[in-house]
């Protein structure tokens, strides 16, 4: 990788993540001052219920902020319209598609949608990066299938293929890897490494597979009850902290093996 | 194009078909009372039932997608009984309050805006509960709600309005695709065009849709906006044909699920055109059986497209199991 200055496309400062009810706040996690760089595969850890997902929503633009400010290449979040962000920012959700008749050709051709024309007419640019992501993500032979055909791995291959062909800067993926074995996790896995490698894109996943996410991802952003750690994986493992991540009595982490252990007694 | 001449050539007085020919293609005709009947009853209903039918399947299309909800359609969301609801107080208004609205009541205009007025106002309604509940399911029920609460605010205004009025009212919820003049079909080709062109202008959007709010955002799709145009296109659609045919029902929720089981496609730029299509077929289908059976009387459209609708839609379903948004 080029060793020059360091590109930031995404920065926090001082935010406040968690919801609006009526009157009060429903604060999920708080102070959070993340930078993130460009070329990254970044992957958020934590618990369940710790608010990863909340924090994806909140960087997409999904949901607002409580407090503090989100920087997206040092424009405030707040200010980008949808259209704006949709060429910037593109996401790989966890919530079920509606039922439709949509193709996989079709799926992914809905990620051109920022760049073609009021009546969605594809260009020939168009057809060119919707191939490139169909090839890239390896659905060449589904291109014709409906979505509702294929099993949940091919699935999230489609859907990163859509995210792809919108050719944003950041793809943001809420735990791409869940319900899948631990072949196509690690499928999933390899080809988001992979685009990272080539594409130069900013990553930016959930995710409960540490274990596996140790050996690929470049940093790690560590959610537990009390904070938040950013750092290099090999930061984190020297400075231990995963251990931060879950209660201690079960699994802990074993920094010789950097893996999550059972507890041997 | 031959349903169209099938429609045109049925009816309760039998004419030969090359003077029906003649006729519409600016000829004269050996009878003057043919030529009347063909250009003055005929032509109008059979143009009439068209725009009726493309009209409330593509209404149809718009709230299954935007609702994401196979279920959805302009009567089961309550549209259709917003709309009977605004000419309900128009008609039996008028002989409760009497006065000034009896003067304008029974024009065509004020018939179609009280109707436009009235669906929009439930679609609205409709709309700001589904705002609240998120859940497609409970806004549905809500929708449903709706429709009885309109109909039992009916039933009051009737108990309150005199035989007359109430006759008229329900001569009107029969529906009918009849007794429009050029000009009234002029005025409603006119609406319907402004909705129609609006549909084009909501392509993109209702695609997106198809990936549910969250991704249609993340596609750059400005969700208020679209989902505000989409419900003004159909509460104006709605809302005109049913001031001008009365309440149809089945065929806004039943067309579209035969234009997706025909075509496999969800795609809009396909299935818009093709539901219209669709709709305009079926619907002179069901005027032609209507005059069929008798030719003296003419049956309610409104009891022939759920009758012959019903059973296909459930026998589509039945032999293709699936359902699609």
């Amino acid at each position: 990788m080029i060793k020059s200055k360091k590109h930031i496309v995404l920065k926090t400062e001082n935010l406040s993540i968690g919801y609006q009810q009526k009157k009060h706040q429903k604060i999920i996690a708080e102070n959070i001052n993340v930078s993130l760089e460009k070329g990254k595969f970044i992957a958020l850890a934590g618990k369940n219920g710790i608010g990863k997902s909340t924090l994806l929503r909140t960087i997409s633009k999904v949901q607002n902020p409580l407090k503090g400010i989100i920087f997206l290449n040092e424009k405030n979040l707040k200010e980008y319209t949808n259209k704006e962000l949709s060429t910037v920012l593109s996401l790989v959700l966890t919530e079920r598609l509606p039922e439709s008749q949509l193709t996989v050709f079709e799926l992914v051709a809905l990620g051109r949608q920022p760049h073609t024309n009021w009546i969605d007419k594809l260009s020939e640019e168009d057809l060119e990066k919707i191939n490139w992501a169909i090839e890239l993500t390896e659905i060449d032979h589904l291109k014709e299938n409906r979505f509702y055909e294929l099993s949940d791995g091919q699935l999230q291959r489609v859907l990163i293929a859509r995210a792809l062909a919108q050719d944003t800067e950041i793809i943001i993926l809420d735990e791409p890897t869940a319900h899948l074995d631990i072949h196509h996790t690690f499928k999933v896995f390899s080809l988001l490494k992979k685009l990272v490698e080539t594409t130069q894109k900013t990553i930016i996943i959930s995710t409960h597979e540490i274990n596996l996410a140790i050996q690929l991802v470049d940093e790690f952003i560590l959610l537990s009850d009390k904070s938040f750690t950013q750092g290099t994986t090999a930061q984190l493992i020297a400075e231990n902290a995963f251990s931060t991540l879950f209660p201690s009595e079960i699994i802990n982490f074993n920094t010789t093996l950097q893996q999550f252990v059972i507890n041997k007694n | 194009m031959v349903l169209f001449f099938i429609n045109i050539s049925l009816g309760s007085v039998s004419i030969p078909t090359d003077e029906i020919f003649s006729i519409l293609f600016g000829g004269n005709s050996t009878k003057e009372s043919w030529e009347t009947i063909i250009l003055n009853f005929r032509l109008p209903k059979a143009i009439t039932a068209i725009l009726v039918g493309s009209g409330l399947s593509i209404s149809g299309l718009l709230m299954q997608t935007l609702f994401r909800n196979p279920l959805a359609g302009p009567f089961v969301l309550g549209i259709s009984s917003g709309a009977s609801l605004g000419v309900a107080l128009l008609i039996l208004g008028s002989s409760i309050f009497g006065g000034i609205l009896t003067t304008f009541a029974f024009s065509n205009w004020s018939l179609a805006m009280a109707s436009s007025l009235g669906a929009f106002l439930v679609l609205s309604a409709v709309i700001i509960a589904a705002n609240r509940v998120r859940n497609t399911m409970s806004i549905l029920i809500i929708g449903l709600m709706f429709g009885s609460l309109t109909s039992a605010v009916i039933s009051v205004l009737a108990y309150f309005s005199q035989a007359e009025q109430i006759q008229q009212y329900m001569f009107w919820s029969f529906g009918s695709l009849g007794n429009l003049t050029w000009s009234e079909i002029a005025v409603f080709a006119i609406i319907y065009s402004i909705g129609i062109l609006g549909t084009f202008s909501v392509i993109k959007p209702l695609n997106s849709f198809l990936l549910g709010e969250n991704y249609a955002k993340s596609l750059g799709i400005n969700i208020k906006k679209s989902r505000n145009i989409i419900l003004l296109i159909t509460s104006i659609l709605t809302g005109v044909i049913t001031a001008f045919a009365g309440p149809i029902a089945f065929i806004g929720l039943a067309v579209p699920h035969i234009a997706k089981l025909v075509f496999t496609t969800s795609n809009h730029k396909i299935l818009l055109p093709a539901v219209a299509i669709i709709g305009g077929i079926v619907l002179l289908i069901c005027d032609a059986i209507a005059q069929l059976p008798t030719s003296e009387f003419t049956l309610p459209i409104n009891a022939i497209t759920s009758l012959f609708g019903a059973p296909i839609v459930i026998w589509l379903l039945i032999r293709k199991k699936k359902i699609f948004i």
